[in-house]
């Protein structure tokens, strides 16, 4: 193995939305001699904040995108075995064309398997199928003192329940056991609805809940009055081979974005603009069509770094999941908190959410999703602050992946799982080896 | 780069036959392979060390049976130092001119012997860049590159009319496993990047390729620039 050298251009390590912090990582194929003795694996790095961050200056997270191997493949089942650092895109491109998919998918296809597990991931199939964890099988974890176990729900379950959406902090995942499903052909149908009001959409979301397997919502903050919350909503589903062309769909054209923007390009004036476009831009009240699974999935996707948009100071992103009875009041109240600080969120996506992750820390429950994208600003600190009071009000809680700034005494308010998850920590982690920088924030691990 | 290049064959439908010096590892390339592959067809493996040439001639064998004659030798295999411990350590600095030179050299021999044994194939060996030019941080390493590129252009100038062709790929910084830790100079190149152009080299049976092809200019202005030059320099 090469020797490290700490390289100080640029020093450290970068969230999705440039969180900053001083480190090193290091990379190879095998995953499991390296990551002995290291406090954290790291993936492709999408967390927004500084989930995967390390918690002290000197330390050497393990980057695990070189071990992607697959390594058993069960057709009768759709039962995956594979490396941890594999990519959901270079799996999505393997397997589209023989039929098979991942149960769940994010937003962006460029997260590992493991980064998979340790956000247990949801996607616009929530409602149905609920998250990633769920179709885990079995997980190959180093744990503390370098004991490697095989966890599932029968074989150390405790460990693999905190493993699904631990953050990473039971252990340094090594390999992953997913049931992958079945498609009936590789492009899906599309439908896209105009919605003129936040009521509207939320109604709407509800209802073609009900028969559609992927939805989702954009909507519009800015804008006040009677047009607020307005939006359009993304329904999906597989298409059957006789709606689909008999050519295998093409994963969309990815461009790269080689510059940062300017910060602050992005602000309440233009992104009101923009809203103003996206909303007149859908002609029509509905649109169907028959698309490649990226167009439904990964819209993001194809400005490859599309986090340069928000230029060198980044963005902070806030997901949150609220009481479904109280949702309406509690986005509309978040919004007017973007309102006073002057903020707009680039990208609001709504979502209606289903069943509770099994994983100990697992962020979504029954309710209504809100995720906003938000500049970095000066006082952004407290706006979190602000959006998460509302959370608490409306028995919410925040996802882990997408934080960087919640105090550790708003999100202990938050989860009632808490306790639980240390203490599993505590029996597979006794000397507390893994941490990092939002362990270090939210429980005190590791700073 | 082995990996990547490996993968991309697969996928093509090649049939492959892996040969390495970790039994568990190799096991689990091929299975990776297997199921990438186009017909799913299974890939064997066996062990056998650079450092070992006692057992090439069986690795090859065994290599013949699987596939039922092969007729592209792929070689990554090499050992890597940094500058600092290949000038301090002479034993492994030894050991690692021994394994990319002579032994690599000895494979190839044999190599070549049974692919012109059957009218002719393909032999693709990795060199380096770094064996273009004597260069302070890697000049025990370039050496070993050195000899076995020299030695590939003239398998190539004596054997091609014979049916044998050989490419030398000289990769210059990839981020791979070997280079884990160093921080990437200019031009770093990604496995894949560099995988589509060797395959793309044996395809045609281009004798030498820089990968990623920056390097190629890169190399040129180094090789031309004049010692008192290369004296004051860091690269």
């Amino acid at each position: 193995m090469a020797p490290l050298t700490r390289s100080t251009q640029p020093p450290g390590l970068c969230g999705w939305g440039r969180t900053h912090l001083p480190g090193a990582e290091i990379r190879g194929e095998n995953l499991a001699r390296l990551s002995e003795g290291r406090p954290l694996s790291r993936g492709l790095g999408r967390s927004y904040g500084d989930a995967s961050l390390l918690a002290s200056p000197d330390a050497v997270a393990v980057n695990t995108t070189l071990a992607d191997r697959l390594l058993s493949f069960d057709e009768s089942t759709g039962l995956l075995r594979a490396e941890a650092g594999l990519c959901l895109a270079e799996l999505n491109r393997l397997f589209l064309p023989r039929l098979w998919f991942t149960p769940v998918t994010p937003g962006t296809k460029f997260v590992t398997l493991g980064g998979m597990v340790a956000s247990d991931v949801h996607g616009k199939n929530h409602h149905v199928s609920g998250t990633f964890g769920r179709h885990v099988e079995s997980l190959l974890v180093r744990t503390g003192r370098g004991v490697v176990v095989e966890c599932s729900r029968t074989e150390h379950p405790d460990l693999f329940f905190a493993t699904l959406g631990g953050m990473g902090l039971t252990g340094h995942i090594l390999e992953v056991s997913v049931r992958m499903v079945r498609i009936p052909s590789t492009w899906m149908v599309s439908e896209t609805h105009r919605v003129e009001s936040l009521d509207e959409l939320l109604a709407l979301l509800d209802e073609k809940g009900k028969t559609w397997p992927y939805t989702a919502a954009w909507a519009d903050t800015v804008t006040r009055g009677k047009g607020r919350g307005r939006g359009i909503l993304f329904l999906g589903r597989w298409a059957e081979p006789h709606e689909a062309p008999p050519e295998v769909s093409k994963g969309g054209l990815s461009i790269p974005m080689p510059f940062d923007l300017p910060s602050g390009l992005l602000n309440r004036f233009t992104i009101r603009v923009f809203n103003e476009l996206v909303y007149r831009s859908h002609f029509g009240k509905t649109r169907r069509k028959v698309v490649s699974p990226d167009q439904v999935f990964y819209p993001l996707d194809w400005v490859r770094n599309w986090n340069r948009a928000y230029g060198s100071r980044g963005v902070t992103q806030h997901q949150s999941v609220v009481n479904k009875a109280t949702g309406r009041e509690a986005l509309l109240e978040m919004m007017g908190v973007l309102e006073k600080f002057g903020a707009a969120s680039f990208l609001t996506v709504i979502k209606d959410c289903g069943e509770q992750g099994e994983g100990l820390l697992s962020f979504p429950k029954p309710g209504i999703s809100l995720a906003l994208d938000v500049p970095m600003l000066d006082r952004s600190k407290e706006m979190i602050h602000e959006l998460n009071e509302i959370v608490l009000r409306h028995s919410g809680r925040i996802y882990l992946t997408k934080d960087g700034m919640t105090t550790p005494e708003d999100f202990r308010k938050m989860d009632d799982r808490i306790d639980a998850f240390l203490e599993v920590k505590r029996r597979w982690d006794p000397d507390f080896e893994f941490r990092s920088a939002q362990s270090a924030r939210l429980f005190g691990i590791g700073g | 780069m082995g990996r990547a290049v490996s993968r991309r064959l697969a996928e093509r439908g090649d049939r492959l036959f892996l040969l390495g010096i970790d039994a568990k590892e190799l096991e689990r390339s091929a299975a990776d392979l297997t199921l990438r592959g186009k017909d799913r067809d299974p890939v064997g493996f066996a062990e056998c060390d650079l450092e070992d040439p006692a057992c090439f001639e069986q690795a090859l064998s065994l290599a013949d049976a699987h596939l039922g004659g092969f007729d592209t030798v792929i070689v990554t295999a090499a050992l890597f130092g940094t500058g600092e411990r290949l000038e301090e350590d002479t034993v492994f600095a030894h050991r690692l001119l021994v394994a990319n030179f002579a032994n690599t050299i000895a494979f190839c021999e044999l190599a070549r012997k049974r692919l012109l044994s059957r009218g002719g194939g393909t032999l693709c060996v990795f060199s380096s860049v770094a064996g273009d030019r004597g260069r302070k941080p890697v000049f025990i390493y370039g050496a070993s590159k050195a000899g076995l590129s020299t030695y590939l252009e003239g398998l190539d100038h004596r054997f091609r009319s014979e049916g044998l062709v050989t490419v030398c790929v000289k990769p210059g910084f990839v981020k791979t496993q070997m280079t884990a830790g160093l921080k990437p100079p200019p031009f770093a190149g990604e496995p894949d990047q560099v995988a589509a152009l060797v395959v793309r080299a044996i395809d045609k049976g281009t004798p030498v390729v820089y990968a990623p092809r920056a390097w190629a200019l890169v190399m040129f202005v180094i090789r031309a620039l004049p010692r008192f030059i290369m004296r004051k320099v860091g690269f």
